[in-house]
């Protein structure tokens, strides 16, 4: 266990340096949000029935956990080239915990969210963004679960298809449909029925109304207890996958 | 001692065609037994696809054998697998170095992931960076780094936790001349330190240059093993080439002639021409000549020398290294 902890500090820490030597992809990453805030969210202002000046109160917590999911599905393609590169190979020779070289490079990715969401929560402090001080910090907690469970659920795929390409296309094949049945571009109440029973099944629909709930400060909305199992469950099914597949992983 | 051991090592790929359910197996691994013994330079010799990787990543750990058993650095692969792996080094064929690292860091990391304490890496790595020459180029980033500065640190990085048996995996393919020639002399050093080094390569010369023993492999079997001399002696006399004319058979007429010479031991099609083994080259040539010249087979070009290892290779396989690798 304690060779586990360690191990996965040094993947962390190694996993940390070389993205922030990347830099096109931190600023990319911290762009897109900022893009919808400034060039999506204003357009809902003006839409009668989302309460004006409140707008942004039901938008950012969607924006959030659209975030939370977009950013840490895509992190694969770092593990492809290193499956590519060798560098996966050379870990597996040494006495290296499996589970370390997942958990590390998790852990990145969730540190990478988490800057990304603050940089997002404190830019839409400035247009009116109000949240429950509670509501957010526990709205964290949901991010890093919903974070840990993309990225699992992203170098999983990435063990699997080997090919970036493979991977874009599965990645947008998930996120498009789920993004337009979360509600989070706009509320589901305009929805058709069929496209209210999908959202009912759709963890992503709670987790957006967990989000909402949160930021309101009604800590009692049911959507958060369901969102949190949701994700929880979803963390734990992926983590499980992608450490057992790193175990096989030939390249 | 022998620091590995194998028995009927065997590896057999599935892999299911797309559409049909069929599952088609390659068997690329079939039943290797060898040893490398403690402090050699082993060497691996054998065109692509031959089965030398295969064989030494199931050695390195990295894939489970379909069947047999092997011992490396005293211990049992296959139930003591992680034991193995801290008496062993790997270096595979693409390295594995992070390239927005640089040397150091790479190093750094390695060091500490085979469990030494932070300060003990910090030593192990810059002693690692002045023998193997890192120190001036080693604290930029890999991707920096020119195809032998990489080599070089892929080395060093197999290196770090001083195993007793390293694993290099076709090394120099794709280095320049100079690059090959200086990694050499690095592999040298390590074994005159007495660290027992397992090379796969299909490039000859550097079979040659640097192995104690070898191994030829072909389809997956071993088909001989022995010392560099052993091996060239056991053919039995000297090579003669000779280039000839291709068309209408008149190869095969001219090895149905030759083999019934008593001094010719061998002749096989070889490179648009043919390769004997005959006793005795000196007296010999002059025979082959007048007897080619008298059946009206024209001779291109003839050559004469010692066995080399790619007759080795022609002799246990019927085809050149080069012919295999097409």
């Amino acid at each position: 266990m304690t060779r586990v902890i360690r191990d996965t500090r040094l993947i962390f820490a190694a996993s940390v340096k070389e993205t922030l030597r990347n830099p096109v992809w931190v600023i990319v990453g911290l762009m897109q949000p900022i893009m919808y805030l400034l060039l999506y969210a204003p357009l809902l202002k003006n839409v009668p029935g989302l309460g004006g000046d409140d707008a942004y109160n039901v938008f950012v917590p969607g924006l959030l956990i659209i975030t939370a999911l977009f950013s840490s599905l895509f992190v694969g393609f770092g593990l492809i080239e290193k499956l590519r590169s060798g560098v996966i190979e050379r870990l597996r020779v040494t006495p290296v915990s499996r589970l370390a070289i997942v958990l590390g490079m998790v852990a990145r990715d969730v540190l990478m969210l988490l800057v990304q969401c603050t940089v997002l929560c404190v830019s839409a402090l400035f247009f009116n963004f109000r949240p429950d001080v509670l509501g957010i910090v526990l709205l964290y907690g949901l991010m890093i679960l919903i974070g840990i469970a993309m990225a699992s659920l992203s170098y999983g795929l990435a063990l699997t298809l080997r090919d970036e390409n493979a991977l874009a296309s599965m990645a947008n094949l998930f996120t498009l449909p789920l993004l337009l049945l979360s509600g989070v571009l706009l509320p589901l109440t305009f929805a058709p029925q069929w496209m209210r029973t999908i959202a009912d099944v759709n963890p992503l629909a709670y987790a957006i109304d967990a989000s909402r709930a949160l930021v309101a400060g009604t800590t009692g909305d049911p959507s958060i207890l369901i969102g949190f199992a949701a994700f929880a469950v979803l963390t734990g099914v992926f983590a499980l996958w992608v450490t057992r597949s790193i175990r096989h992983a030939v390249a | 001692m022998n620091i590995i051991e194998t028995r009927n090592l065997t590896k057999t790929f599935t892999s299911r065609t797309r559409g049909k359910g069929a599952a088609r197996t390659v068997e690329a691994v079939k039943g290797v037994n060898m040893i490398v013994r403690d402090g050699e330079i082993f060497g691996f010799l054998g065109p692509n696809g031959a089965g030398k990787s295969t064989t030494m990543r199931m050695l390195a750990t990295l894939l489970v054998p379909t069947s047999g058993q092997a011992t490396v650095g005293g211990h049992d692969l296959l139930r003591e697998p992680s034991r193995v792996r801290e008496r062993i080094g790997y270096v595979g064929q693409s390295g594995g170095t992070e390239s927005s690292l640089t040397g150091r860091e790479n190093l750094m990391l390695q060091a500490r992931l085979y469990g030494l304490s932070a300060a003990e890496a910090r030593q192990r790595t810059t002693e690692l960076m002045e023998t193997l020459e890192l120190a001036s180029f080693g604290d930029r980033l890999v991707k920096t780094f020119s195809g032998g500065q990489r080599r070089r640190l892929d080395l060093a990085m197999g290196m770090v936790h001083q195993p007793a048996l390293l694993f290099l995996d076709e090394p120099t393919t794709g280095l320049d001349p100079q690059s090959r020639v200086h990694l050499w002399a690095e592999v040298r050093k390590l074994r005159s330190a007495g660290t027992t080094i397992f090379i796969t390569t299909h490039y000859l010369d550097e079979a040659d240059a640097l192995c104690d023993r070898l191994a030829i492999i072909d389809h997956g079997t071993i088909v001989t093993e022995g010392t560099l001399d052993s091996l060239k002696r056991a053919i039995g006399g000297d090579v003669i080439a000779l280039g000839l004319d291709v068309q209408n058979g008149s190869v095969k007429r001219a090895q149905d002639l030759l083999l019934a010479q008593p001094y010719v031991r061998n002749a096989r099609e070889a490179d648009g021409g043919i390769s004997l083994v005959v006793e005795g080259g000196e007296s010999a040539l002059p025979s082959v000549l007048r007897l080619l010249d008298g059946a009206e087979m024209p001779i291109r070009t003839v050559s004469m020398a010692r066995p080399s290892l790619d007759d080795v290779f022609l002799h246990h396989t019927g085809r050149t290294l080069r012919e295999a690798a097409e």
